[in-house]
């Protein structure tokens, strides 16, 4: 599966707040994620991961390589691109539009949607309605990297590789190897 | 994007673009069971048409009910207020005042959308005008090459027939030439536009000539309809000259292939045969347009009330 997306560089200076995962963090809280969704669902079976674009596609590819690595079998993986289905269309300028690539039948499944940041849940309101147009998931579950607060929506994360305060001005950037060339987490001063 | 679309002419490179990989995403909505998002739900499409049209039509209502639209049409057939007299400003302002956010426009008249345009806050499409343009069946040829080739740099078009009466050739050469591609106009020269000269394309009437370089031979309707005095003896003469035959074909490369707008005068322009040859991509153009006037209608109305925020700033949640 492609991986859409331009890299976002990290400005320099006094925008970046702090660094708040490297590396080996992250695929460290990839592989806890990983063993609870195991734990959860006892097994694979049934499971199917799938990434909202553009950052939780390259996610949900690792945490099915890191299912695999532990189970010895790869769960689906998929992606979903909300575009279509946001609250905000008309109200703030379109993003670019990735494939939404779910080449199998969600109905009956356990579907874990996975995205980098949970913020105010509007996304992943829309991924929820996005996916129920492809059939009927048994449940659906929330994988996020990082969960920033400041919820606009009763939604929650089943699984978090970790918890950030962060004030509502402020941006968590989430750079990965497979878009950004580098693994790593940063906070950015709101701009004034 | 464009609040209006009234000619190719507005439209840069990166926008095609743009146009065409967010039909990519309505392609395989198309492909759902549900063939529908709910991303325009609310807003109300007028397809106006001043001319007959069966596919444009169609095309612009199922693309706008693919994102949710309601879709009102307004036909000036016998039965509307246009029969009973009523200006064109007046229609449009009637149109105004009932708060539609997007209107699709035929007209007989060069110019008529671009003159709504100023009348109206929703956006006009261009849905063909007289003579002058017809850009929505641009950009879908645009994405039906696409679709075989990849990419337009450098592949040779030749856009065949009657071209003085085309909307469809005249937007298709500027959308062609701007994403690279190279056109060739062949076809009698009483159905060449005047000054054709100054198209920068190559212009010939030798079609046995052109043929086996053509990545694309491009036939355009002989519109009979609009042609007050004779300006090919007969059709069947015209055929034999300038018609596509299996003979034809044969001279064309391998992967070449034939497109038309539509609707085909079999036996004409094109024969029956080669009509429905695989190579003949003309079935796929109409599945294309759907998805690319959808594109059109997504980044027209969904950019409408943009905030300056940067939208690559952090809106996930």
């Amino acid at each position: 599966m492609g991986v859409p997306g331009s890299p976002q560089p990290i400005p320099s200076g006094e925008r970046v707040k702090a660094r708040v995962l490297e590396a080996e963090d992250m695929s460290r809280a990839l592989r806890r994620i990983a063993h609870e969704i195991l734990e959860h669902n006892k097994g694979i079976a049934d499971v199917i991961l799938i990434g909202i674009h553009t950052r939780g596609v390259p996610l949900a590819e690792r945490l099915g390589s890191e299912i695999e690595e532990i189970e010895g079998q790869r769960p689906k993986v998929g992606a979903i691109d909300v575009s279509f289905y946001r609250d905000d269309i008309g109200i703030r300028r379109p993003k670019e539009i990735s494939p939404t690539e779910l080449p199998f039948d969600v109905s009956g499944k356990t579907v874990v949607l996975v995205d980098d940041v949970l913020f105010t849940g509007r996304t992943i309101r829309a991924a929820i309605d996005a996916l129920v147009d492809f059939g009927r998931p048994d449940t659906i579950q929330l994988a996020v990297l990082m969960d920033r607060g400041h919820r606009e929506i009763p939604i929650r994360a089943d699984y978090v590789g970790k918890n950030i305060p962060t004030s509502a001005n402020e941006q968590v950037r989430v750079h990965l190897a497979e878009i950004d060339g580098s693994d790593e987490v940063v906070i950015l001063e709101g701009q004034a | 994007m464009i609040k209006h679309l009234l000619s190719i002419d507005q439209l840069v490179p990166d926008q095609i673009d743009l146009i065409m990989r967010t039909a990519d995403s309505l392609r395989e909505v198309g492909t759902r069971t549900i063939k529908k998002v709910p991303a325009l739900r609310g807003r109300t499409v007028c397809n106006l048409f001043f001319e007959p049209s069966t596919r444009t039509r169609i095309s612009f209502e199922l693309a706008a009910k693919r994102l949710s639209a309601d879709v009102v049409t307004f036909t000036a057939d016998a039965k509307t207020s246009v029969s009973k007299g009523e200006s064109f400003r007046d229609t449009a302002q009637t149109l105004q005042a009932m708060g539609v956010d997007a209107i699709v426009i035929r007209h007989s008249s060069s110019g008529a959308p671009v003159l709504l345009s100023k009348w109206v806050d929703a956006s006009v499409i261009n849905a063909g005008d007289g003579l002058h343009e017809h850009p929505t069946q641009a950009l879908l040829d645009l994405y039906s090459i696409r679709e075989r080739f990849g990419s337009f740099e450098g592949l040779r078009v030749g856009i065949v027939g009657d071209v003085v009466h085309s909307r469809v050739a005249r937007s298709n050469v500027k959308a062609l030439a701007k994403m690279g591609a190279i056109v060739t106009l062949v076809g009698p020269p009483t159905l060449m536009p005047p000054a054709v000269e100054t198209w920068g394309v190559e212009v010939t009437t030798d079609l046995d000539e052109v043929l086996p370089k053509l990545d694309v031979a491009y036939l355009l309707r002989v519109q009979t309809e609009r042609m007050n005095e004779k300006l090919f003896p007969t059709a069947r003469e015209y055929a034999a000259l300038w018609g596509l035959d299996r003979r034809r074909v044969a001279m064309m490369k391998p992967e070449g292939l034939i497109m038309h707008p539509g609707p085909m005068n079999r036996g004409v322009e094109i024969a029956s045969n080669v009509a429905d040859l695989e190579r003949s991509i003309i079935t796929n153009q109409v599945t294309n347009g759907i998805s690319v006037r959808s594109a059109l209608l997504y980044l027209m109305l969904g950019d409408t009330a943009v905030s300056d925020e940067d939208s690559e700033e952090d809106i996930d949640g």
